[in-house]
């Protein structure tokens, strides 16, 4: 038998071999741990033609979220304010402030301000904030402490998979209606009985929570 | 190695083997082709024309992609039309390597030898035309993993309940085990070319190729058991895959789709849909190659006969669909059936598919029509239309007319329906010319095997009946 090849090569494809199984097992962790944790946004703040501060508005002046976003209760969509409901103080309040001068040109100009998004499902999920706070899914829950932040960012990923998860199992999330509100509310170490009794009290009905057309109507 | 020009009998025979074949004539009449610098031009030839159509393929695969699924013809309720209709045919045609290589093995069918490797090499390729279907039809094909169960972001792992799942396992496992089993099978072929390599580049090839086989007894040895360990391993497949598939369509509530029947049905099928193609295939490759001394004339009969009597099973099957139709008495079942044979718009489907996979194989009762390769060569052309006419009354005209008529629709085929059909066969036809060019299309080794046997001990119990039935005596 002739010799095409130099003696290392069986070496060589032995540890290429075994070099290639770890390379697909590397690449088969690495995917979707990757898909899963820096791919999606969380935590990073977004840029806003106004710097506007919860943290400052919702907690040391302690404006209640409905205050500006008026519709979270009864809507789909949980509005973000009008300029004009910014003037409500501002018309007052820092009235000369450099931070507030894009404010100000959309009033006199009565054009609305062009806020960034930043929770943003495609158009094909469905998503309806009255069906959560009227059944006692907290803003926390899903926004994480909104209250304390400067900026503003997505705390949670919004993935399918991520809404799934209390679909499956709302009654480890749900909490008395009174509390949704509550930005530092704290689960009981009851959660579970508690949630399962919520669940039934409000009649939430968890076959109906993981149908696909729930949400892809 | 003999350096006689293989012995390349012109003579046709019925044995499995030409007499007077030596070891070194079969790899002389083999490997003369493949290691050869000169190429033929019908080679030449043929692989221009399956380049074309492979030009062809990846313009609809890219129109597809940038435009999507809307330039085929199908839409709702016709939402599988030629993709899936493609795919049947094609997974059917990839039936009859394993048939062949693994069932035929563990059977002891010693006929198997000259034909497995390239029937193998079919399979393969076949597989790679079907399995690009029904990714191709996913509309963005591009997210082709979805299919996996693998930790996904959206919380879900595929529907196991859901035969539409079970197809991706069968068929990829389908195609491993048949890749890993052909290449197995190849080794010492491939140690073969290697050793009697002129070029450089063939000596690079066969030799990264053959992973430095040494054919030792041990290692001849161990490569024997393994090779029966993966024929064990494949032998379930056969009947598996298509059954698997069948249940694509048995497993739906649309009359014409659920019966029982499906599975064996589908798999007798593929089965007859795989030797048509294997004859389509072995009749040009013999003559061409001047391979008539070891793919014989018993080879063709065989295969003919095995399409004949699946050819039977497959059309039994159509009877009973029908009987169960009007047996069930459930007016849908009824109605479907009514249409699939009588229906205006295409009764002519049902009709043809009777000519073609009916009455089409009835010569082959015949030995002279079974020994003439001619002959052959045209029913299995007419069987393959015919098998795909059946996927395509089974698939179109069940889904053109279900329970609600405000739902009806006719379905016609566009342009890029069968540009991507033809297409494949460019896929198909262009990995086909590359084998037979770089592999060797009939297993050397094993070949070898037997003309030591057939020189040493005679022809086998076997070989002596067939043999003496054929008419021509035992001993070479
Ligand atoms: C004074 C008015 C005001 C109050 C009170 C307020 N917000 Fe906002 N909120 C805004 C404005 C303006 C934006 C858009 C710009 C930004 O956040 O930088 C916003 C954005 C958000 C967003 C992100 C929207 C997006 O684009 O996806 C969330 C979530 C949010 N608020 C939650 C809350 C919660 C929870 C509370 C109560 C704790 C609250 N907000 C109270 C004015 C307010
Ligand atoms: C309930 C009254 C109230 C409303 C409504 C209100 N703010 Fe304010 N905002 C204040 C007060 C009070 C301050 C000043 C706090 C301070 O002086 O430290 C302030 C400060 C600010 C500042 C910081 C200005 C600077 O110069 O540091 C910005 C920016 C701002 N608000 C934006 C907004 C926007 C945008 C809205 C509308 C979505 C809004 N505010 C609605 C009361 C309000
Ligand atoms: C079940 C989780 C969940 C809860 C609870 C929830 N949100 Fe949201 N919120 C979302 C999602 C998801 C979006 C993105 C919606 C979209 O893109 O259509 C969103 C978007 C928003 C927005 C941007 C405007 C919009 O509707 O797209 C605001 C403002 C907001 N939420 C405020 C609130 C406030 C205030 C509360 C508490 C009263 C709250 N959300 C509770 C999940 C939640
Ligand atoms: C923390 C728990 C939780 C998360 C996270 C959550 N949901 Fe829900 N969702 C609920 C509960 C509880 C209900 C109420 C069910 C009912 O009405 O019976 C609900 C109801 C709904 C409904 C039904 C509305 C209707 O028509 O009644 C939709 C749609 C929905 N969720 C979409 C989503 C989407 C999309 C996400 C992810 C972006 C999401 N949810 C995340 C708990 C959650
Ligand atoms: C709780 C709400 C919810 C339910 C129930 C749900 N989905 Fe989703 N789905 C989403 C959201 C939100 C997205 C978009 C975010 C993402 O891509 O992860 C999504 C995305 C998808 C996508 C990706 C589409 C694309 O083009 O990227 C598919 C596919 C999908 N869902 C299928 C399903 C199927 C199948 C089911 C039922 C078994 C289902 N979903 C049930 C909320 C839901």
């Amino acid at each position: 038998m002739p010799q095409y090849f130099p003696p290392n090569t069986n070496a060589f494809v032995r540890w290429a071999l075994l070099g290639g199984g770890a390379f697909t097992v590397a690449l088969i962790v690495a995917l979707p741990i990757y898909a899963r944790t820096m791919n999606n946004a969380v935590g990073v703040p977004v840029e806003q033609p106004i710097a506007f501060a919860h943290n400052l508005h919702a907690t040391q002046l302690g404006i209640d979220c409905r205050y500006c976003h008026t519709s979270v209760e009864v809507a789909a969509s949980a509005n973000v304010p009008a300029s004009e409901t910014c003037m409500t103080c501002h018309s007052q309040v820092r009235v000369g402030s450099p931070q507030l001068a894009a404010l100000w040109t959309s009033w006199e100009a009565d054009a609305p301000l062009e806020w960034n998004r930043v929770h943003d499902l495609p158009e094909y999920a469905y998503f309806n904030h009255s069906a959560h706070i009227t059944n006692g899914v907290g803003c926390s829950t899903c926004h994480g402490r909104v209250d304390q932040m400067e900026g503003i960012w997505k705390n949670e990923p919004l993935t399918m998979g991520w809404c799934m998860e209390c679909h499956r199992a709302p009654e480890r999330f749900v909490r008395p209606r009174s509390e949704v509100f509550n930005m530092a509310y704290q689960p009981p170490s009851d959660q579970l009985t508690l949630g399962r009794e919520l669940v039934a009290a409000y009649h939430i009905d968890t076959e109906k929570l993981i149908s696909c057309s729930t949400c892809h109507r | 190695m003999a350096v006689t020009t293989g012995t390349q009998l012109v003579k046709e025979t019925t044995r499995v083997l030409a007499p007077g074949q030596t070891a070194g004539g079969i790899d002389d009449s083999v490997n003369t082709p493949v290691l050869s610098g000169k190429t033929p031009m019908w080679w030449w030839i043929g692989f221009g024309i399956s380049a074309a159509l492979l030009g062809l393929y990846l313009v609809s695969v890219v129109n597809l992609v940038t435009t999507g699924t809307g330039i085929f013809g199908n839409n709702m309720p016709v939402a599988w039309a030629m993709p899936i209709i493609n795919f049947v045919w094609w997974i059917g045609i990839g039936h009859a390597g394993t048939l062949i290589s693994a069932a035929l093995l563990l059977f002891r069918q010693p006929w198997r030898t000259s034909i497995n490797r390239f029937a193998e090499a079919m399979t393969i390729f076949a597989v790679v035309c079907a399995g690009l279907y029904p990714i191709l039809h996913l509309g963005r094909p591009w997210v082709f993993y979805w299919l996996l169960p693998y930790p996904n972001t959206f919380g879900m792992f595929p529907q196991f309940r859901s035969p539409l799942a079970w197809d991706l396992f069968a068929i990829s496992a389908y195609a491993t085990v048949s890749l890993v089993f052909w290449y197995v099978g190849l080794i010492p072929d491939l140690a073969t070319l290697r050793d009697s390599a002129r070029s450089r580049f063939q000596k690079l090839l066969y030799g990264a190729l053959s992973l430095g086989w040494t054919g030792s007894a041990r290692a001849w040895g161990r490569y024997m058991r393994a090779y029966l360990l993966l024929a064990a391993l494949s032998f379930p497949l056969v009947l598996s895959v298509h059954s698997t598939i069948a249940m694509d369509f048995a497993v739906s509530q649309l009359p014409g789709w659920n019966n029982t029947i499906m599975p064996p049905y589908f798999v007798a099928g593929a089965v007859f849909a795989g030797f048509a193609m294997v004859l389509i295939l072995a009749i040009p490759l013999r003559r061409a190659f001047h391979l008539r001394s070891v793919i014989t004339m018993r080879h063709l009969d065989n295969a003919a006969k095995l399409l004949l009597g699946t050819g039977m099973i497959v059309v039994y099957g159509y009877g009973i669909e029908l009987f169960m139709a009007w047996y069930s008495g459930v007016e849908f079942e009824v109605f479907m059936a009514y249409n699939r044979v009588f229906g205006a718009d295409h009764g002519w489907a049902f009709w043809l598919l009777i000519m073609c996979n009916l009455v089409a194989i009835q010569p082959l009762w015949f030995r002279s029509v079974r020994q003439n390769p001619i002959a052959l060569f045209v029913i299995s052309i007419i069987v393959s239309i015919g098998m795909w006419l059946e996927r395509y009354v089974i698939i179109v005209v069940s889904l053109t007319k279900d329970f609600l008529l405000s739902s009806w629709f006719n379905y016609v085929p566009t342009f890029w329906d069968w540009a991507l059909f033809a297409g494949s066969f460019g896929l198909f036809g262009t990995l086909f010319f590359l084998f037979i060019r770089l592999l060797p299309s009939v297993a050397t080794s094993e070949m070898k095997e037997m003309v030591h046997h057939d020189a040493h001990h005679g022809s086998d119990y076997y070989e002596t009946i067939r043999g003496s039935y054929h008419g021509e005596g035992g001993r070479a």
